[in-house]
């Protein structure tokens, strides 16, 4: 059997709280921003790994120009 | 002169469900605080999102963050449009056992025919390197004073976990006080 995705709706003025399945709308706009999320998330880990990818090569760099490592860490 | 003073308006445990809708919020306050400590049962990874949105509207959303992630530090634009997200905030089922999301929102001025802004700050515990903090700030379009809050587990069909609970706060400004020159 299919889980049944529900949401709670609280009404703050009286307090109510009613548990409720989402409707079918709700479902496509929540695959819709998981979908979204994901993309998301695709590019920004790319980002991240390109820039640690770059700081490696920086350091390395660096170290060849005779810094050393705490010289290169004061610069972080 | 009267102090400001925090109510709280309404506390929810969330356990089981994709989300919660927090409707009719009485318009007698200054400011809205929401107060998040929520976990995730999403599995294969240690960290979701927590996505909301205001009045039930589904576009006009625009954020930016600065995020901690135990290892570097990164500022990125959510750019979703839809609903603001606090990305890599919830901490799922990989990450450390009975550990949650510590995440507090603020609406300011949630009454004004303006456009909104929002600040928010959080942290997604974890025994290890990889822990997230963020600290952001977005804005919606919309002029329509704030009547109610959604939030909903961000990468769906994932539920919130047991003992995941928001809360929602109203603050009201003080008066009277002296002015100095």
């Amino acid at each position: 059997m299919t889980e049944v995705l529900t949401k709670i709706i609280v009404n703050c003025e009286d307090g109510t709280q009613t548990v409720v399945p989402l409707t079918e709308a709700e479902i496509q706009q929540r695959e819709a921003d998981a979908l979204a999320y994901a993309e998301q998330k695709a590019i920004q880990e790319a980002e991240e790994a390109a820039k640690a990818t770059a700081k490696a090569s920086a350091e390395a760099k660096l170290a060849a120009l005779g810094l050393t490592a705490d010289e290169i860490a004061a610069l972080k | 002169m009267a102090n400001e003073t925090m109510t709280l308006i309404s506390t929810q445990s969330m356990s089981g469900t994709t989300g919660v809708d927090f409707t009719s919020i009485p318009q007698t306050y200054t400011d809205l605080v929401l107060v998040i400590s929520a976990r995730s049962n999403q599995t294969g990874t240690s960290f979701g999102a927590i996505n909301f949105w205001v009045n039930s509207n589904r576009s006009g959303y625009t954020e930016r963050f600065l995020r901690g992630t135990g290892s570097a530090v990164t500022s990125y634009t959510d750019s979703s449009a839809s609903n603001w997200a606090l990305d890599s905030i919830l901490p799922a089922a990989s990450s450390t056992s009975n550990t949650f999301s510590n995440v507090q929102i603020c609406f300011p001025n949630y009454t004004s025919s303006t456009t909104k802004s929002v600040s928010m700050d959080g942290v997604s515990e974890n025994n290890a390197t990889a822990a997230y903090q963020s600290i952001g700030a977005g804005i919606w379009t919309g002029t329509s004073a704030i009547t109610s809050i959604s939030l909903e587990v961000g990468t769906y069909p994932n539920t919130w976990a047991t003992g995941s609970i928001a809360s929602l706060y109203g603050i009201l400004k003080g008066s009277g006080g002296a002015s100095v020159s």
